[in-house]
């Protein structure tokens, strides 16, 4: 009964039971922070109540069909966010990243990735950027010319340990140039 | 020392019922296991609810080591989705995010781009020659759950095989010298 090995074995599952539980309440504790109106007076944080995200499309640097008939765009962005809210004490990194959205005649859906980034940590949640697309903004077919598109901010909040949370915020009403350039 | 003279003492104490008693609570651990992972499976719809994370191309998020916990559901996939994918011809399955996806109107079927966080390009290098997309059939889950470091254990037993050895037989003389 009070063996070496009894004695190891019961230390090791006591243990490996209470990290769990601990992973588990950790996880779990995520839930408290919605971010609500309320959570963010408690916060203190005096700037917006929800994640917010101010964006201009500067300019539409060139235009033109690929040889294989397939549309793209080059374009330079400003981007702007203050996602601090969405920082807990299990969050490890927040993934943001910019895509475009569109519709049509051949695709329901078309969803591009024009920019993305990796913040640490809560110091770097409020930002702002100037750059040009990073990746590139192919259609599958050309059907940008005129086109409307929605830019929708998204971001993926990884936690130390436990579930994923993600959403995002659409930002309507974006056109391309009507004529190649 | 005495730890070891016993544990020899109590093997050759053994009896016949005693024998079956152990059989039969080993299988019971090993069914137990079995069905586990065959519950999860079936819960998940994913015909591998938990992958090891093999390589940093998706640091500083997941590191080499961290488990993952995977759901396949009929939701459509959408960018910013981490998923798991196999590509043909190629045995190791890969961990990787969605960074664009077309989605077609009159068959729902999605042309899939992905891309590891932490790789300067996106994938077109890793799938098969030629091959520009994913589609829905190469996506094995999504990752929506994480543990840290646990995932360490199989990395070395991996490649370290003895340790998996010295591991399994040290765990059977335990069950065989136990007297419960």
């Amino acid at each position: 009964m009070h063996s070496f090995g009894y004695r190891a074995n019961a230390l090791v599952t006591f243990a490996v039971t209470i990290l769990a539980l601990m992973c588990g309440m950790a996880s779990l504790s995520d839930n408290f922070n919605s971010p609500s109106p309320s959570a963010h007076v408690q916060l203190r944080i005096s700037n917006s109540l929800t994640p917010f995200t101010h964006l201009s499309v500067l300019n539409i640097n060139w235009f033109q069909k690929q040889p294989k008939a397939n549309d793209e765009v080059s374009m330079t962005l400003n981007i702007s966010a203050d996602l601090q809210s969405l920082f807990t004490w299990n969050t490890k990194q927040v993934f943001v990243f910019l895509a475009a959205e569109y519709e049509t005649p051949k695709n329901s859906l078309n969803q591009i990735s024009l920019w993305d980034g990796i913040i640490p940590n809560k110091e770097h949640a409020k930002f702002w950027i100037h750059t040009s697309n990073k990746y590139r903004f192919i259609d599958q077919g050309s059907n940008l010319r005129g086109k409307e598109y929605n830019l929708t901010m998204h971001w993926h909040v990884m936690p130390k340990t436990g579930k994923m949370l993600a959403d995002k915020i659409v930002m309507p009403g974006y056109r391309l140039p009507e004529e190649y350039r | 020392m005495g730890w070891i003279g016993e544990s020899v003492d109590s093997i050759k104490s053994l009896q016949i019922r005693q024998v079956l008693t152990q059989a039969v609570s080993l299988g019971m651990i090993v069914t137990s296991a079995l069905i586990i992972w065959k519950a999860l499976m079936c819960i998940t719809g994913s015909e591998s609810p938990v992958v090891v994370v093999l390589s940093g191309s998706m640091e500083p998020g997941f590191k080499r080591g961290d488990i993952l916990f995977l759901h396949m559901s009929k939701d459509p996939i959408r960018a910013g989705e981490i998923v798991v994918f196999n590509v043909d011809g190629r045995e190791i399955p890969i961990v990787h995010r969605v960074i664009k996806v077309h989605e077609r109107e009159d068959t729902g079927e999605v042309d899939v781009l992905t891309k590891g966080d932490n790789n300067y390009g996106d994938d077109r290098l890793l799938y098969a020659h030629g091959q520009l997309w994913l589609q829905r059939h190469h996506i094995m889950g999504r990752a929506v759950g994480f543990l840290p470091y646990v995932g360490w254990v199989t990395i070395i037993m991996t490649e370290k095989p003895i340790i998996k050895y010295i591991l399994i037989g040290a765990l059977g003389l335990l069950v065989i010298t136990s007297k419960d």
